[in-house]
């Protein structure tokens, strides 16, 4: 019988590493990206595209009681140009204010690439040094986030809005935010 | 179009699969030979299927089809072609894919060589290994799909990520691919056995040379990844414990003492159980370190853009694979006798030493991987187990293993005179003493490890060759017969005694880098220099420059030792157009007694107030011959594999044991 246990003890080892890898699943090692969602954003104030038009984008932006989204950009970032029809689209739809976050970028490069592209955005703040994008969780450009009216970040998308990503994911949260109250 | 034919080819060889899976496991069960026989084809067909997945993924590659998303990820047009190719395998799909294309290359070797297998065993190794992957092909057609399309198109990529653009990173994945997934082999094999319920000698002599390939594949993948650690990092540093490292070093120490317990198996009939054990504890190994990198549950240097689907999913497929297979092993491995006896002192017990050491080094390894997974889960706070814990832990295990090395060789089967062996192993005492005191005399200030590190290398060196010339009687002969035993002895012998001589190299190799590295870091203006390890280090200046898809940096310094020679190094920082992330390229001449290596960094303001550049220069004392005895154990075990016994396979008494079966079953 003795025997016999012994080899059960290789299954029993690895059952218990198999629930340790269940609940190491259930945790993110890096930076929690979802420990941001229902918190307030973090306090920031940035400058416009040094060279561009337009106002800054601070946290006070996002504190004026409607929903409002924040869209993460960069000229260098190849899937931003393919998601930017759609931002463009959303913006003039004119249910919410977007704001950009220029992460990381040369002014003069973002500067063209609005040209080029169009240029919707409410506001944009230029995150030359990338700061700001680190105290939101920026991982990886593009990345979009909801805000409710009192600031608070309730949705992160990560990667570009393309396909039926608008309809199917973008816009139902926004009205769900919107009707779910301040 | 190309991606859809991919997807198509991709979806169809997870149907062969199935069928591949089920019906010949079946067919053996019942003895049904028509079911047992369709393994064959299904396995060549299941191998033609994926290579069209993965030459038509490779196709959209060169082509820069940017209407794929994945190649929209990782390549660029203006990428030179050698990394559009290996941008492929540079990415979690494309490794994936990469991945299931071996695993069906080996299961179609199997079933192209597999003539002499017994029919049965056959069936229900290649239903084993289909079995596998169809949890892979599942895994890949529902969480990571290559072929998904992106519209619309970008007009250029995002460009695979800089730090792979590199040839040695691009033969690293595939290498470490046959590797890894080679030991699914070994693994299928054992299923089998324990299914039938039998495992002899011709089952080891079968499941030995796959093992063996796989492990000479795994040596070169992960050598070609500390090389790139080791020239492309820039840190001077080629092993950094990192969990992605530790994932390909499980299964090689498990794959290691696989391939000795294999030995016992053939030679000796006994072992078996333990063999088995360690055969599915290698692949599982493979499997973990997969799970590992992919879901995320671990941060590393190298991570797959992680995804907790994909998580949950592989964890599945582990728990199924792995929690299975010991739960089969439980049920049947009791069952599995072993006849052959053997006293402690043995070439058996040394063996199985060896073994033991393997696997605790295996759990070690293992440990201090999952250590901050483990205390995560229960809420101890994020840590991070580095380098001192592996160091600490690692390797006092193995100071024995290597002592024991030489000996256990010179031990006869079955009972061994280990008083008789260890005298004859006086040249090597010798040899142990000899480099003791030059490595204490040479380097006075180095730590104690430097000692034992080049005695140990020294004694598993000239103890491989004591034992060599052992075996061709050297000296008791005369030489003329003895070179003539020599030019006969078989294959099989020269691979081990190559493999435990490049092991010998490779340690003094280790030693010589990890305890007696110099280096030192200044800003260095045009014209300054800097001495290091007795090298002058002038600093000529340096340039920028255009590459195809990057602008450099090349940093120029001549190196002289004593007024003699004057070397050129040629340092780079690069930064890539596309994602605007600098590597480095460090400056390496390489000789017997070390590397001389240097790195240029940011630009900086020397201490004399000129302008200049952050360097860092260092003396790798012999760190060549860490990759050269690599080398020579690669070259050991395909000499090994060569071996006339292993091109025949299963000698005759095999054939009478299937001709016998086959009888029985009618």
């Amino acid at each position: 019988m003795r025997g016999r246990l012994i080899f059960l003890l290789p299954l029993c080892l690895f059952l218990v590493l198999a629930i340790y890898f269940a609940v190491g699943l259930t945790k993110d090692p890096k930076i929690i990206p979802s420990a941001l969602i229902d918190k307030p954003a973090p306090e920031f104030n940035l400058p416009p595209i040094t060279g561009g038009t337009g106002p800054g984008f601070s946290t006070a932006d996002l504190k004026k009681g409607t929903v409002s989204v924040v869209n993460v950009f960069a000229s260098w970032c190849v899937p931003c140009r393919a998601e930017h029809p759609e931002i463009n689209k959303l913006a003039k739809m004119g249910i919410v204010p977007v704001y950009g976050l220029n992460y990381k970028d040369q002014p003069q490069d973002a500067l063209a690439w609005l040209q080029k592209l169009g240029n919707s955005y409410t506001a944009i703040g230029a995150d030359e040094s990338g700061r700001v994008g680190i105290d939101w969780g920026v991982y990886g450009v593009p990345e979009t986030f909801i805000i409710d009216g009192t600031g608070r970040i309730r949705f992160k998308h990560v990667g570009p809005i393309v396909g039926d990503k608008l309809e199917t994911v973008i816009l139902p949260m926004i009205r769900q935010i919107q009707a779910g109250g301040q | 179009m190309t991606a859809e034919l991919g997807h198509f080819a991709l979806i169809l060889a997870l149907f062969v699969a199935i069928a591949q899976a089920t019906l010949p496991l079946v067919g053996a069960h019942r003895g049904h030979a028509g079911w047992m026989a369709m393994a064959r084809p299904a396995a060549l067909m299941q191998f033609l299927l994926v290579a069209v997945a993965f030459g038509c993924l490779t196709h959209l590659y060169i082509t820069s089809d940017f209407s794929v998303l994945n190649v929209v990820q990782n390549s660029h047009t203006d990428k030179p072609l050698i990394y559009k190719i290996s941008g492929v395998w540079g990415n979690h799909e494309g490794s994936m894919l990469l991945w299931v294309l071996i695993l069906a290359l080996f299961g179609s070797a199997v079933a192209a060589f597999g003539a002499n297998l017994p029919p049965s065993l056959r069936a229900r190794v290649l239903s084993i290994q289909s079995l596998i992957a169809v949890g892979f092909y599942l895994f890949i057609l529902l969480t990571s799909n290559p072929f998904e399309r992106l519209i619309p198109a970008p007009v250029n990529g995002n460009d695979l990520n800089p730090l792979l653009q590199d040839p040695g990173l691009a033969f690293h994945p595939p290498m470490l691919y046959l590797g890894y997934v080679g030991f699914s082999m070994a693994f299928s094999f054992a299923i089998a056995a324990l299914i039938e319920g039998r495992v002899d000698a011709a089952w080891a002599r079968w499941v030995r040379p796959w093992t063996l390939a796989a492990w000479c594949f795994l040596t070169a993948g992960i050598g070609l990844g500390s090389w790139w650690a080791y020239y492309e990092l820039g840190w001077g540093g080629w092993w950094y414990w990192d969990p992605v490292e530790n994932a390909s070093f499980m299964p090689w120490l498990a794959g290691t003492a696989l391939l000795h317990s294999a030995t016992v198996v053939e030679k000796r009939d006994t072992l078996k159980g333990w063999t088995i054990l360690l055969a599915i504890i290698t692949f599982s190994m493979s499997l973990l370190g997969t799970f590992l990198v992919r879901s995320g549950v671990l941060t590393s240097v190298h991570a797959f853009a992680t995804d907790p689907t994909r998580g949950v999913f592989i964890l599945v497929l582990l728990i199924i694979v792995i929690g299975g297979s010991l739960a089969l092993y439980a049920w049947r491995g009791p069952q599995l006798i072993s006849t052959g006896l053997f006293q402690p002192i043995s070439r058996e017990g040394g063996l199985l030493f060896n073994n033991l050491v393997m696997a605790t080094a295996t759990a070690v390894v293992l440990l201090g991987t999952l250590y901050p997974l483990l205390l995560d889960a229960i809420d101890g706070g994020k840590v991070s187990v580095g380098p001192p814990f592996f160091n600490a832990v690692f390797i006092p295990i193995m100071l024995p293993m290597i002592a024991v090395m030489a000996v256990g060789p010179l031990l006869n089967w079955k009972r061994g005179d280990w008083r008789a062996a260890v005298a004859r192993l006086w040249p090597a005492m010798v040899a142990a003493l000899l480099a003791a005191i030059a490595a204490w005399a040479l380097v006075t200030d180095g730590p104690l490890l430097g000692i034992i590190g080049m005695a140990l290398a020294a004694w598993l060196g000239i103890g491989t060759l004591v034992e060599l010339s052992e075996r061709i009687r050297l000296g008791r002969e005369p030489l003329a017969r003895s070179v003539s035993r020599l030019t006969r002895q078989p294959r099989a012998a020269w691979g081990m005694t190559l493999g435990h001589l490049g092991l010998a190299v490779t340690i003094a190799g280790m030693t010589g880098a990890g305890a007696w590295v110099k280096e030192s870091i200044q800003v260095m203006a045009p014209g300054d220099t800097a001495t290091l390890a007795g090298y002058e280090f002038r600093f000529d200046g340096a340039s920028t420059g255009q590459g195809p898809n990057y602008a450099t940096t090349m940093g120029k310094f001549t190196v002289s030792k004593d007024g003699g020679r004057a070397i050129v190094l040629t340092p780079e920082k690069r930064v890539y157009n596309v994602s605007g992330t600098p590597t480095t390229e460090a400056g390496i001449e390489t000789m017997m007694s070390g590397d001389i290596y240097a790195v240029i960094g940011d630009q900086g303001t020397a201490p004399n107030g000129k302008p200049g550049f952050v360097t860092r220069l260092y003396f790798n004392p012999l760190v060549g011959w860490m990759w050269g005895g690599l080398l020579i154990m690669i070259t050991g075990g395909a000499l090994s594999l060569t071996d006339r016994r292993h091109r025949i396979g299963a000698p005759a008494s095999s054939q009478r044991s299937a001709a016998a079966q086959a009888a029985g079953a009618d």
